[in-house]
């Protein structure tokens, strides 16, 4: 299956594509909630073929048998014993090949905490002690084969956090921790996408999950500790001044800047992002410009306001300024 | 329609409302629905496959102050997008 995830076409593909990502582990808690899965299909497929068996025996069987068949003996073993027995053995082996998934947070882990907003994800990359180290939005990144504690919250309403690659489906509960750990094999992007209704545009509430190799995770890490680099030229400098002057950061943050709003994704190193809107548009100037002047008109509701009152220069300006943080 | 491939890795959709395209249908940019059948390409050109093409890959420089930018795709993509649009006729 191709990885690379950059819009929201292939995002679609990502999560609904073939072979079905659900049946398609990159890692190994993906791993086990998809032996899990087969095995239970591989259950009822059992029971189902053994149920049939019985219904033909008790229609065209021979006397004897049908005569068992409907004995009290067979009740209490094939109705009673039999589905007590296979489904406590069920449960119980279900519940320790995925209890690692959601353990407690141990010391050596390393965090991320995302909150779902409505409609876009918060990210922060947490030391040991749980303080915050970084500040990002809408795509998280990870060192590949190691497992990584995710700390799922909510701001507003319930959401559900879902990379179907690498682990399961995890609420976010406004007020309350989830735990739900993660892990990609393999270097490469991984869609995700919130899985509970969470109101408007919902469906439009994607994100991917991006794992590098650990020396270039650590790379990028220290990169990140810096503030974006100022902007180099005179429309990208006329599109700084605009950003503060058009009111973007009263909900937007940009480190090293004065734009310090805490309402909607931080845009330190948008430019770097493989998507826009949450996971949903290409990252490029055109997408860029379209989502500026009229974000509405793409994912109606969400709680940015169109921007058509600014001239196409402006917008522009803009862009380039914001395109130039990476 | 290798054409409607790359209108949508583009994301060209994210300002124009284009037919045979669910989602997204930007507002920003005028609709291109029967595009096919229009005189002009941005009220100035005639609409010419060659310079639909150009205008495609670098608005800026065939309409200056045009908010849309040149877009991040090679001739032969712009062509294919071209073509899907010579598709699109008056309904």
């Amino acid at each position: 299956m191709q990885p690379l995830i950059f819009t929201r076409f292939m995002t679609v593909e990502g999560l609904a594509g073939w072979p079905p990502p659900v049946f398609d582990p990159a890692g190994p808690f993906a791993g086990s909630i998809t032996t899990l899965a087969w095995v239970l299909t591989g259950m009822a497929v059992a029971v189902l073929a053994i149920v049939l068996l019985a219904i033909w025996t008790a229609l065209k069987g021979r006397p004897a048998l049908r005569k068992r068949l409907g004995g009290e003996r067979m009740i209490w073993i094939g109705g009673v014993a039999f589905p007590v027995v296979v489904l406590t053995l069920l449960l119980i082996w279900g519940l320790s090949l995925t209890s690692g998934i959601s353990k407690p947070i141990a010391g050596t882990d390393m965090r991320i905490r995302v909150s779902g907003e409505m409609w876009w994800w918060r990210v922060s990359y947490l030391d040991g002690q749980g303080r915050e180290i970084l500040r990002d939005a809408n795509e998280i990144h990870i060192p590949a084969g190691q497992t990584v504690a995710l700390e799922l919250t909510s701001a507003d309403v319930i959401h559900s956090f879902w990379v179907p690659r690498l682990s399961g489906k995890l609420d976010m509960i406004p007020g309350r921790t989830n735990v739900m750990r993660i892990q990609a094999d393999k270097p490469g992007v991984y869609g995700g996408q919130c899985a509970e209704y969470c109101g408007g545009p919902h469906a439009l509430m994607g994100f991917v999950v991006v794992a590098h190799t650990p020396e270039d995770f650590g790379r990028w890490m220290a990169s990140r500790q810096a503030p974006p680099p100022a902007p180099a030229t005179n429309e990208a400098r006329r599109g700084a001044a605009l950003f503060a002057s058009a009111g973007c950061a009263a909900c937007h943050a940009v480190a090293g800047t004065s734009a310090n709003g805490l309402a909607g994704p931080d845009l330190s190193y948008v430019g770097a992002r493989r998507t826009l809107g949450a996971g949903i548009l290409p990252n490029n100037r055109g997408a860029m410009i379209g989502w500026i002047g009229n974000s509405q008109a793409i994912k109606p509701a969400n709680r940015m306001p169109a921007y058509t009152m600014l001239p196409a220069e402006d917008l522009k300006a803009i862009a380039v300024y914001l395109e130039g943080l990476k | 329609m290798r054409g409607k491939a790359v209108i949508e890795k583009a994301a060209c959709a994210a300002c124009h409302a284009i037919p045979g395209i669910k989602w997204p249908q930007g507002e920003l940019g005028p609709s291109l629905d029967g595009f096919a059948d229009q005189g002009m390409i941005a009220g100035r050109f005639s609409n010419r496959p060659d310079l639909l093409v150009r205008y495609i890959r670098n608005a800026p420089s065939m309409t200056p102050g045009t908010a849309m930018p040149a877009m991040p795709i090679s001739e032969g993509e712009a062509r294919d997008a071209a073509a899907y649009l010579y598709t699109l006729h008056d309904r």
